[in-house]
């Protein structure tokens, strides 16, 4: 494909692509998100196509392997568009089913609809289904819509028009003035305004300046970046080269996972598709504008997270966080201003853009505005990645999203940032999505894990389980941070085990103040969070281990 | 280089930009505990012993003065409630691993912290980093590195590098805090090289 030299030719492109689709064509969307793929989803695809084939019908019928579609929990997901059917936990031997009654006759195959398991109600299209009719998506909801090595998919659904604009339309000022204006925090964790990050990099001195996708999502429990990453790279991209453009930088790194191969490929793809196309490198759609990114990846330790730990991953050092009270915006990478943003930060700029701030900030709350994506895990019907407004409460997530708890169990509480977050007991459900309420109540977002606990839980063997993850994923450097989490690790393994001391609560909280004041990185100042959170709503069952 | 007035305990003192609060305090004679700096490394801000309280405008917050830049008319108290409760806590934590070191004990002696607090789990380390950070920025070796993660982590001598470089060496020996490195080393030489 010849490069893209102007906004106009992008237009063009884009026309040409569209005008080569028929809307009306059959096209089966398969996910191929973490979960799916983990069920099986090979066969199901391999089993289209093959069916395809014998029927003659490669002309009539796109198949389209995609990213997730959320629903991890009644995977592998199978959509029909035109229609817009939805098939849940599809087999191979449904396969040929599908195709000659849906297919062909335009008939819904009932047992592969979704059920409602309270209701016994069913709903044939994904519109109908409860798990996706009360989220508000406008960051996932291309995933079906796109094969994530297929960059026409993505100009297909109006994929770079953001660029073009911020490019051609708007000076880097404006670009970053439309950032602060929509007031978009921080997705990673911190909800630390972007924009006013952005600007400290644009004006800082330095010769370079480096632009980051954080997309190491250490976080367990915590699959929502994977998931638009893998599914939709450009999205992410797209974001990131905006973002430099309003910082001025010409060099960008993509931190990601050497672990989910599948995620590495399609940004590989993604990359070189975006070159070809005069997306991405020298001149960029002929603005003159030059921007490069490079791919990097962590060495398999939670803390190279961490961005001052993850800067000096990049530059060939161990991933330890650095001691310096020295923002990374204003000396990062190389010490030069570097703007690290995660995954789903960058996902939002585009639509940012494209739409503008008074459209993003009339979505949410007064102080958390657009949408968050969310991880659902734990004691869940539905388990599966969501986006929701802020704003939207708990109790909507858990039940009218989540589908409440399995098995019949009350809910006792909901645990938020996985394990250097906090849990909150059921009588906070009404509290809204926001990132100062909830950090507030002592459960801080995080990146968005959000995992449902039952009555059976144990809130000391659960805080026990984060410790002793973090145990050996802190890099090790601080005192507070490496001795603190051993020691508290340990006590909580003697009132886990029954082998409490009456005095363990009182050396807890002590240990847990140290380490939360005088560590050196995130980790360690909020590694104690969940056993705060614990002791500030549960603290009874700490006691009862140990009289 | 910009001279800066701060005050530290009570003293006005003059330091020059780009310094460090460790450096203003030492050049003062003030004298702050560290076990991980070495005037001839890059600062570390490992052990964080060398923590104190600062006031910029108003507020207060606690810092590690090793890396601390010096800032014009703030206030540094090295000694609090607050700082010492860190301090002794902090060497207890230590204490449970060389509970031996004079250096350790005499810290411990000043903030009242309990050499028997913590379960004793001898590694023969503290983790301060002077004999990585000395063989690599003073004798740009790299002969003894970190290895691991968290409590795991420790040192190690690479034993192609030792082989060459340690026995005419061994300048290390008198940095550690606990000296014990050379029991690690001596260990490690006869593993390696039997």
């Amino acid at each position: 494909m010849p490069r893209i030299n102007s906004a106009a030719e992008l237009e063009e492109r884009r026309s040409g692509i569209l005008s080569k689709r028929d809307p009306d064509k059959t096209c089966i969307s398969i996910c191929s998100g973490m979960g799916c793929h983990g069920l099986g989803n090979d066969r199901v695809i391999s089993a289209f196509e093959e069916e395809i084939n014998k029927q003659n019908l490669k002309t009539k019928v796109d198949i389209r392997v995609t990213g997730c579609h959320g629903f991890c929990e009644k995977g592998p997901i199978v959509v029909i568009y035109p229609e817009e059917i939805c098939y849940m936990e599809v087999t191979p031997e449904d396969v040929p089913e599908i195709i000659s009654q849906t297919v062909l006759e335009k008939k819904v195959i009932d047992r592969l609809i979704y059920t409602d398991p309270n209701t016994g109600e069913k709903a044939a299209h994904q519109s109908e289904i409860p798990f996706y009719k009360n989220q508000t998506q406008y960051l996932i909801s291309y995933n079906p819509k796109i094969d994530p090595t297929s960059i026409d998919d993505y100009l297909a659904n109006g994929g770079y028009s953001g660029l073009s604009k911020a490019l051609f339309e708007m000076s880097p000022e404006q670009v970053l003035e439309e950032v602060k204006k929509a007031n978009l925090r921080g997705r990673g964790g911190g909800g630390f305004p972007a924009g006013r990050k952005w600007e400290t990099a644009r004006n800082a001195p330095g010769k370079d300046k480096y632009v980051i996708v954080n997309g190491h999502e250490g976080e367990p429990g915590a699959y929502m970046d994977r998931a638009i990453f893998t599914g939709n790279p450009h999205l992410v991209l797209e974001g990131l080269i905006i973002g430099a453009y309003a910082i001025g930088s010409h060099q960008g790194f993509i931190y990601t996972r050497h672990d989910t191969p599948q995620l590495k490929k399609n940004i590989d793809i993604a990359l070189a598709k975006a070159t070809e196309y005069g997306l991405l490198g020298e001149n960029i759609l002929g603005s003159g504008f030059n921007f490069n990114v490079e791919v990097h990846f962590d060495v398999g330790i939670f803390v190279s997270g961490e961005s001052s730990a993850l800067m000096s991953s990049i530059e060939g050092k161990n991933p330890e966080p650095r001691p310096k009270y020295i923002r990374t915006s204003v000396r990062g990478v190389w010490d030069m201003p570097t703007n690290l943003n995660n995954v789903e930060t960058w996902a939002n700029v585009s639509q940012i853009i494209n739409k503008g701030a008074e459209w993003y900030t009339s979505i949410g709350t007064e102080k958390s505005k657009g949408t968050k994506l969310i991880s659902l895990s734990g004691n869940i019907v539905n388990t599966g990645v969501v986006e929701v407004p802020f704003g939207t409460t708990l109790r909507e997530l858990v039940y009218d999203i989540g589908g409440g708890v399995p098995n019949g169990k009350k809910l006792k509480a909901i645990h938020f940032g996985g394990p250097m977050g906090g849990s909150i007991p059921e009588e906070f459900l009404d509290t809204p999505l926001d990132f100062d309420e909830l950090a507030k109540l002592g459960a801080p977002i995080g990146a968005g894990g959000l995992l449902v606990l039952d009555e059976d839980t144990n809130m000391v063997e659960k805080t026990r389980f984060f410790l002793d993850f973090l145990v050996n994923e802190s890099c090790g450097k601080c005192v507070p941070c490496r001795e603190g989490i051993r020691q508290m690790a340990k006590i909580l393994t003697n009132i886990s085990e029954g082998n409490g001391k009456e005095g363990d609560i009182e050396l807890l909280e002590e240990i847990a103040e140290v380490a939360g004041t005088a560590s050196l990185c995130a980790l360690g100042k909020t590694a104690s969070d969940p056993l705060l959170s614990s002791l500030r709503y549960f603290r009874d069952e700490y006691e009862a281990r140990i009289k | 280089m910009k001279e800066i007035l701060l005050q530290i305990d009570g003293r006005q003192v003059k330091a020059t930009e780009g310094m460090t609060l460790l450096e203003a305090a030492q050049s003062a004679d003030i004298f702050i505990p560290t076990l991980c700096h070495h005037e001839k490394l890059e600062p570390y801000g490992g052990c964080r012993l060398c923590i104190v309280e600062v006031e910029v405008n108003g507020w207060t917050k606690l810092v590690v003065s090793c890396v601390y830049p010096v800032e014009e008319n703030i206030i540094v108290r090295t000694r609090s409630e607050k700082v010492d409760k860190i301090r002794k806590m902090i060497l207890e934590l230590l204490l449970a691993h060389a509970p031996d070191s004079l250096q350790l004990q005499a810290f411990a002696k000043e903030y009242g912290a309990d050499r028997d607090r913590f379960e004793k789990e001898a590694s023969f380390c503290i983790h301060c980093g002077l004999c990585v950070r000395y063989c690599a920025e003073v004798k740009k070796k790299h002969a003894v590195g970190f290895v691991n993660s968290g409590a795991r982590r420790e040192i190690s001598f690479i034993p192609e590098i030792a082989a060459k470089e340690c026995n005419d060496c061994k300048e290390c020996f008198e940095l550690c805090p606990t000296s014990y490195l050379q029991a690690v080393f001596v260990l490690t030489e006869a593993l390696a090289f039997p």
